[in-house]
């Protein structure tokens, strides 16, 4: 399954090293990551999705990402209500008038935009939720996709609840500390020689 | 006042406590060595004769002591050869601080003479780790790395420190004011739900057992773990790095747990209803088979790192907080308790034991045991020494017959398992603490990975004393060998030197025993040497670590000593 984490991290050098390098290390498979700043110059934000085998590995890599001395925060949100957002770029060939007139109203239809027409090409860009992003691009495969670029997602929780940290309030873990207690049964210890 | 950088290093060092630092000058930290001419009188230099020695120095003081080790290289190789200083440090939780030297700001990146990416190197082996870019930055981030190399769950913190930096001069203003780290903040107290759950499962157990591991020492809760054990009357089980964590004479200690742990102490956790596991992290060497580990037991986990709590094994109550201030919220709260039953059963399995020990019953047969060795230097320390091991079979039996009755006395690579651990750790260990008696209790296959520093012993004329478990093997692993490997010994055979010969080349007095008649005054004239003394034991080759769980078999799954000690039966290790 499909977990979404969202980490706040001091915004220094090295930061994404460390991350990333815990979950090649503890053997986590991260899935999409992206970064970017938040409306503190010193927090940067990461949105990680990762595949988990069993269902306590979300809750273990939150520990360890709360181990890193540049982790600020982490939110689990994979059962939470929550915006989900991913960004495609898609160059299509439009030699005629045709393709043309279809790229227009997929685009339309989707909620997408043109963003640079050429003679030859198109350019189109989506926002949205992934699956929206996905079926459009299935829509778009049958003409031709030159290129792609996707940006990952990136989360927010719903509600008023946010992530506290951010404004160095609340120092202690407390929603990993609450969430330490219940289920995940994977007892996978190793037994090497 | 104008300082330079390498002047703020020594200046931070001094603030942070420290006396003495282990290490090596090189090209990119030359104007840091430079600096310590002005610092001599208050910090002490041990120049070691390699880089890993100055990490398992500073390792051994940090054990011994409590307090923070400091070990210094240059870029590049120096930097690379504390990789395995620090990994030793980190699965150990040791509280460490290494600076190296680095290439000029404006050659990083262009593979330098000597540049190698020292803090990409170490990320995975360092609690945390720093390249100083910018000057003004230095002072606070040494600061901030003694605090986090000693605070929470401690470990090793690697400060990376270009030349050019060590060289610009600046007005130095020490950082006063507490450590704005808003990602890091150690737990302290336990949750009351936590507490409340904890008292309930240890009210209703019948069959109780403690599990204490380093934690005890690292968070100084000798005297909560006693009480708690004491009001509760629950045996305790220790880890390796638990040991001295009580005085093992305590009656309520019944051993070792684990690969090679007292049998009792594993079949108890194996029958408990409840496991007490403060401060240790369910190693694989402690657990054997994760699947079979105490069936029927409910678990409490006291633990200063929420990341082992559930990692290995499944709790019940997982109580992330420091272990002392956890006791301390609830010994006050807990009823006095008898498990009477239960203790004469673990006296039933204690009485099988006794009747394998070698030491207790062996009969004189003219030959050279390395658990009598161990027994023995025991006894003639008055077991008050602070013992230091390699990784093998001496460690293990270093851990079965020299029982430690005070904490940071046994000072040993339990989770790296470091060959070469052992004698650079001891030195380090004498300079923290120069009242004690150190003894270095070594194998040949370790000890000739360090050697080199008896250099550093003899220049130093550190008072510390050397014992070589010799038996010409890379003895566990002969072991496994013989008996996972069907007695193939590839590899394992070791051509050594004469090490009383070596060790009067470094101008260090030795010796060699050959019969246990030889222990005492062997011993008595090490300990009459006032400097570096070495005694080789020449041992038994063919001797077994009992008991053994074989890795990954069930912890119940032990294969034992035979019961007739004398002639051992070699060819059936399984004979019992």
């Amino acid at each position: 399954m499909k977990s979404t984490l969202v980490a706040l991290v001091e915004n220094k050098p090295g930061v994404l090293n460390r991350v990333v390098s815990l979950f090649r290390r503890r053997a986590f498979n991260m899935d999409s990551l992206t970064v970017g700043r938040t409306h503190r110059p010193d927090v940067s934000r990461m949105t990680i999705i990762m595949d988990t085998e069993h269902p306590g590995d979300a809750k273990k890599i939150i520990m360890h990402l709360y181990k890193l001395i540049d982790v600020i925060e982490v939110q689990n949100l994979t059962d939470q209500a929550r915006i989900n957002r991913d960004l495609a770029l898609i160059k299509i060939r439009t030699t005629d008038a045709i393709s043309r007139n279809n790229i227009t109203e997929f685009t339309y239809r989707y909620g997408a935009r043109i963003v640079d027409i050429g003679p030859d090409v198109t350019i189109v860009e989506i926002t949205g939720e992934p699956d929206h992003v996905e079926s459009f691009i299935r829509e778009l495969e049958p003409m031709g996709i030159i290129e792609m670029a996707r940006t990952g997602l990136v989360s927010m929780g719903r509600g008023v609840r946010s992530m506290k940290k951010a404004d160095h309030e609340s120092k202690r873990h407390t929603a990993a500390l609450l969430s330490l207690q219940s289920n995940g049964n994977s007892n996978n210890g190793s037994t090497g020689g | 006042m104008k300082l330079s950088g390498a002047e703020i290093i020594w200046e931070c060092l001094i603030r942070e406590g420290v006396d003495v630092v282990f290490g090596y000058p090189g090209g990119a930290i030359l104007p840091t060595y430079d600096a310590l001419n002005k610092y001599t009188d208050r910090i002490h230099h041990v120049l070691v004769r390699h880089e890993q020695g100055a990490t398992h120095m500073a390792d051994g003081y940090a054990r011994a002591s409590g307090r923070v080790g400091v070990a210094i290289a240059t870029s590049g190789p120096g930097a690379t050869n504390m990789v395995t200083g620090l990994a030793t440090a980190m699965m150990d939780s040791t509280p460490m601080v290494c600076i190296t030297g680095q290439v000029p700001l404006n050659a990083i990146g262009t593979d330098a003479f000597q540049e190698t990416d020292v803090t990409g190197c170490t990320l995975p082996v360092t609690k945390h780790n720093y390249l100083v870019t910018d000057i003004h930055e230095l002072a606070y981030t040494i600061r901030e790395a003694f605090h986090i190399a000693r605070t929470g769950r401690p470990g090793p913190v690697l400060v990376d420190i270009p030349k050019d930096v060590q060289n610009q001069v600046i007005d130095f203003i020490y950082p006063e004011g507490p450590i704005e780290l808003p990602g890091y903040q150690p737990p302290k107290e336990a949750h009351e739900a936590d507490l409340v759950a904890a008292l309930e499962l240890i009210k209703a157990a019948q069959k109780p057992i403690i599990l204490a591991g380093h934690g005890v020492t690292m968070s100084g809760a000798e005297k909560e773990l006693r009480d708690f054990a004491e009001i509760t009357q629950t045996p305790i089980a220790l880890t390796i790095l638990g040991k001295g964590a009580i005085d093992e004479k305590h009656p309520l200690v019944i051993g070792m747990m684990g690969m090679h742990g007292e049998a009792a102490a594993n079949q108890a956790i194996q029958e408990a209803d409840l496991l007490i596991a403060l401060g240790m992290r369910f190693d694989d060497r402690v657990t054997g088979n994760t699947k079979s580990y105490s069936p029927n037991s409910r678990k409490i986990h006291v633990e200063i790192d929420p990341s082992e709590i559930n990692k290995n094994i499944q709790v019940d109550v997982g109580i992330n907080g420091d272990l002392a201030t956890v006791l301390r919220q609830l010994n006050p709260r807990l009823k006095s308790l008898e498990h009477k039953a239960w203790f004469r059963q673990i006296m039933d399995w204690k009485e099988d034991t006794n009747m394998r020990d070698i030491v207790q019953n062996s009969l004189p047969d003219g030959k050279l045991w390395a658990p009598h060795v161990i027994a023995d230097i025991w006894k003639f320390t008055g077991g008050e020494a602070v013992t230091s091991t390699d990784v093998g079979q001496h460690q293990m039996w270093e851990a079965q017959y020299y029982p430690h009755a005070r904490p940071r006395t046994l000072l040993t690579s339990g989770g790296l398992g470091t060959m070469g651990f052992g004698f650079p750790a001891a030195i380090g260990a004498k300079f923290a603490m120069p009242e004690e008696e150190v003894w270095a209790i070594v194998g040949d296959g370790g000890f000739q990975m360090t050697l080199c520093e008896l250099a550093t012993a003899k220049q130093e004329n550190i008072n510390i004393n050397i014992a070589i478990i010799n038996n010409a093997y890379l003895g566990m692993v002969r072991q496994w060998q013989q008996m996972f490997y069907n007695e193939r010994y590839i590899a394992t055979p070791m051509v050594n030197p004469d090490f009383v010969l070596l060790a009067e080349a470094y101008g260090i007095p030795a010796r060699r025993i050959t019969t246990r008649e030889e222990i005492e005054g062997a011993v008595e004239w090490a300990r009459s040497i006032n400097g570096p003394a070495l005694l080789e034991f020449v041992v038994e080759q063919h001797d077994i670590v009992y008991p053994m769980v074989p890795a990954g078999a069930d912890l119940h799954d032990m294969i034992r000593r035979p019961t007739d000690l004398v002639s051992q039966d070699w060819d059936n290790p399984n004979a019992v």
